[in-house]
């Protein structure tokens, strides 16, 4: 009871600097630093993207990229860091947030990438389509998504977590086989006239088209540019970037948004009633249960709610080349996935994004330069490398008549690089099981309560019923409406630990102290 | 009496599980169709025996490695998402020793240590390598199998059954691509495609290749050694205590840390054993060969029961009978999802099995 506040639950969680002593000195450089632990995770993500930017801006530079090279570089990589991260949040909602070990996300993109196809693709394609507008597409992809998600919640009310993870895997190799299917195809250009053109994959008008909208009149590449890419491309051209890059970006600026409102959503639920309830699942589904909570609606809600955000960030990659198939869709994918939510720590959202943009960047996109770099960097030394040998096993010869060049020259070789990419993702993943299993930012203790309780005097404040204090830099988390379901925010369980109830109280003059940090 | 017993039993079972009644109706459906084509010729008899002649072999393929996946999965208590890269891993092995014996003189030793020399092996015309490369392929897989437990999986042990899941997908995508930068990517012709009639089996379904023979006996033999292991020795006693209840056994005194390496001696042996047959069959090897099948060896045993060996054969069969036989009636692409299907099903409706769910017995 009488312990004191702040130092173990602190220590152990974010650090969160202010609150470690009470003492005025610190609230006073608290306003130096960033103020909020979101604050902080916002520099932090930005920190790691500008530090990835600036890495491959280096590799760029050695070898010898001129500017749009090296832009296009940076346009690719934020590209799968800003896939990966939206992928992951949607999937940190169900194994992070809810337990739900659902691995079959390939599958539930695929039925969104798909449904929006079919809904937008021109009637007159070789895969024909309804010929609908792009928002219709994207609404009935997530729409479908979320259906397809409400059948595979089904068995996740009563399965075992192995149990559910191979149902799902099940499902979403289903779902694949079925879009890879020329019957399917068939039968479905003789019933509703549209077609998915089976393992051919099929073309349609990707949410590229927003960012071609924005730029050119008409949407048209071919046509007069619009008054915004008018700017934008003569400012590209000032430094001799091209046009396409510039367009290019535009979409990662679509994705960025796309992350950005994933992530809010994100820890908008985290914070809310529905959000406490998913994590008490999580922890231990009898005693939400016990505590009248419906387990299985809420169970069956997130799924459908994950399906669909894991259908909207399919669209949203897919679209950007405006043409899918079914290859896109392989179990790998959904693992990728799991390793990226692995490495930033399942339950944290700021470790989510910072786990997709490590994965798509240093880990899926890195390795598949390092065959240049190694040439380059041997070139420089004036090695030679010469020419791949065939087979594994003249590689292997010559390493053993101790002349490593072949071996590397065999290693880094067209697709070889890319399997010892595999071998790389592998042993990273079962590293950070064994060694690191909450991951990057898993550790962080979670604000169980609908405010932010390392800021304990807000708590205290709220408690008394002035829920009109929550303002500012802790409005994302402070959501009144949060407070009627859970009245008496004392009685969640990590309030229990947390709170402790009588010192608290009697700093409560304290609050006056918190309040002025915006 | 004991028809209206009967008839309040079936009541209650259908107003209790009406969701499992519907299968129950669809499947009876189903036969019914199946005899009443056959009986008017709408569905030639020479297509369903050849099917289920396929259906047959597919079957015993998957029972046969599904049976190393099932000891693993009840005593080591996780899902191995790596077991049917255990089989890339045996096939390749096993049938890179088989081609360096094969083709001893005959051509480059490179090229056949990576299995690129297109020997066209069969088991009479070269039965020292092919029984060497099977026995090999076992061993080498036993080797792999039990570093990859020393280092990933003993120190987690006590690790929840997913994080040993998410691990072994680890392991699965180490195996599968360490053997695709070894081998390369590339489908090679293994085998030798001639049939040689040992047995006319049914109308229509033709002769069976010495080879297919070969994985049957094999394969029916190893069933049988299994069964005979785990019912009537000391380790089989330990072993199905252990997937029992493992503190009970560890405080009875079964040294548990050598179970689980019998269990992967055992299990991996198996599972090469299935790799190096499954090639032998199919006459073709790549490196996506075990990926390709594991979703349909959980398949296997999840419906045979987790855990039970003859559940694993014979979710096997019904697995690859139902892959075989459904095209019948549905597209020939769905044939996979069908067989998926039926395993969504069975873990819905019945999780512990259709055999009921006995442990390794």
């Amino acid at each position: 009871m009488s312990s004191p506040p702040g130092t173990d639950a602190d220590s152990t969680g974010d650090g969160d600097g202010g609150s470690r002593s009470d003492s005025d000195a610190d609230a006073a450089s608290r306003s130096l630093l960033p103020e909020t632990r979101w604050q902080r995770d916002v520099v932090l993500i930005l920190a790691t993207l500008l530090g990835i930017y600036a890495l491959f801006a280096l590799i760029g530079l050695a070898l010898d990229f001129d500017t749009n090279g090296i832009l296009n570089v940076l346009r690719e990589l934020t590209l799968f860091a800003a896939v990966y991260a939206m992928l992951v949040l949607a999937l940190n909602l169900h194994w992070g947030y809810t337990g739900l070990f659902n691995i079959g996300v390939a599958g539930f993109m695929a039925v969104g990438v798909y449904t929006m196809a079919i809904l937008t693709a021109s009637p007159d394609a070789t895969a024909p389509g309804f010929g609908l507008p792009l928002w219709v597409g994207i609404v009935g992809g997530m729409a479908m998504a979320a259906l397809v998600g409400l059948v595979a919640a089904l068995p996740a009310l009563r399965l075992r977590a192995d149990y559910l993870a191979i149902v799902t895997l099940g499902l979403s190799e289903i779902i694949r086989l079925t879009f890879q299917s020329m019957q399917f195809s068939n039968a479905l250009e003789d019933a509703l006239g549209v077609a998915t053109n089976g393992g051919s994959g099929m073309n349609f008008p990707g949410t590229r088209n927003v960012v071609q909208y924005a730029f050119y009149r008409g949407g048209d590449r071919t046509s007069e540019p619009t008054v915004l890419g008018d700017a934008l491309f003569g400012l590209g051209e000032s430094f001799d970037v091209l046009p396409l890059v510039v367009l290019g970006w535009g979409y990662n600026v679509v994705l960025a948004i796309g992350v950005v409102a994933f992530y809010v959503l994100l820890v908008r639920i985290a914070n809310s009633p529905f959000g406490r309830v998913l994590k008490a699942i999580r922890e231990d589904e009898l005693v939400a249960a016990s505590l009248g909570k419906n387990t299985d609606l809420f169970k069956i809600k997130v799924f459908m709610l994950g399906c669909a955000l894991m259908g909207l960030a399919g669209i949203l990659w897919q679209g950007q080349a405006g043409y899918t198939s079914p290859h896109e869709f392989r179990p790998e994918l959904t693992f990728y996935v799991f390793i990226a939510l692995i490495i930033g720590g399942a339950g944290s959202n700021t470790g989510s994004v910072l786990g997709g943009l490590v994965f798509g960047t240093l880990l899926f996109q890195g390795p598949l330069y390092v065959p240049r770099l190694v040439a380059e960097g041997l070139s420089v030394a004036g090695v030679e490398l010469g020419p791949p040998p065939n087979t594994f096993y003249d590689a292997a010869l010559a390493l053993g008549s101790l002349d490593p060049l072949p071996m590397l020259a065999y290693a880094t070789a067209g697709t070889n690089v890319s399997y010892l990419r595999f071998v790389l993702l592998g042993v990273v993943l079962i590293l950070v099981v064994q060694r690191r299993p909450e991951g990057l930012l898993g550790h962080r203790i979670e604000t169980a309560a609908a405010v932010d309780l390392s800021n304990r005097s807000r708590t205290t404040a709220t408690d008394g019923g002035s829920s009109n204090s929550s303002s500012g830099s802790t409005a994302t988390n402070a959501d009144p409406g949060s407070m009627p379901t859970n009245a008496d925010p004392g009685s969640t369980p990590t309030d229990d630990r947390r709170d402790s109830t009588a010192t608290t109280d009697e700093r409560d003059p304290g609050s006056t102290d918190g309040d002025p940090d915006e | 009496m004991s028809t209206i017993d009967t008839l309040g039993r079936g009541n209650a079972f259908v107003r209790g599980r009406p969701l499992l009644s519907v299968v129950f109706l669809v499947g009876f459906a189903l036969l019914v169709d199946l005899v009443h084509g056959m009986y008017t010729g709408r569905i030639p008899l020479e297509n369903v025996t050849r099917l289920f002649w396929n259906g047959l072999l597919v079957g015993l393929i998957l029972g046969l490695a599904g049976i190393g996946l099932s000891m693993t999965y009840s005593i080591l208590n996780f899902a191995n998402f790596s077991h049917g890269d255990l089989i890339t891993v045996g096939a390749f092995s096993g049938w890179s020793v088989t081609y360096l014996l094969a083709g001893a003189g005959a051509t480059e030793f490179g090229a056949r240590v990576l299995i690129d020399a297109n020997l066209n092996v069969t088991v009479l015309s070269d039965p020292f390598a092919v029984v060497v490369g099977l026995v090999l392929a076992s061993a080498l897989t036993i080797l792999i199998a039990l570093v990859v437990d020393r280092l990933v999986y003993r120190p987690m042990r006590d690790s929840s059954g997913i994080s040993l899941l998410i691990a072994s997908i680890g392991v699965a995508l180490v195996l599968r691509h360490l053997v695709a930068f070894v081998y390369r990517a590339h489908t090679r012709g293994v085998t030798g495609g001639e049939r040689v009639d040992i047995l006319p089996v049914f109308e229509g379904a033709g002769n069976v290749s010495v080879n297919t023979a070969t994985l049957m006996v094999v394969a029916v033999t190893l069933m049988i050694g299994v069964h005979l292991l785990v019912q009537r020795t000391k380790l089989g006693t330990a072993m199905r205590a252990m997937a029992d209840n493992q503190d009970l056994a560890l405080i009875t005194g079964i040294p548990t840390e050598r179970v689980v390496t019998w269990t992967w001696i055992l299990g991996a042996g198996l599972t090469g054993a299935a790799g190096f047959l499954i090639v032998l069959e199919r006459g073709t090897l790549d490196f996506n060969i075990g990926w390709g099948l594991l979703l349909l060896i959980f398949a296997a045993v999840i419906l045979g029961g987790i855990g039970s060996i003859y559940g694993a054969i014979g979710g096997g069969l019904i697995i690859g009978l139902t892959q075989s036989l459904s095209t019948i009636w549905i597209p020939s692409d769905f044939a996979t999802p069908a067989a998926f299907s039926l395993m969504i099903l069975v873990l819905l409706f019945r999780p512990s099995g259709l055999f009921g769910g006995v442990s390794t017995a």
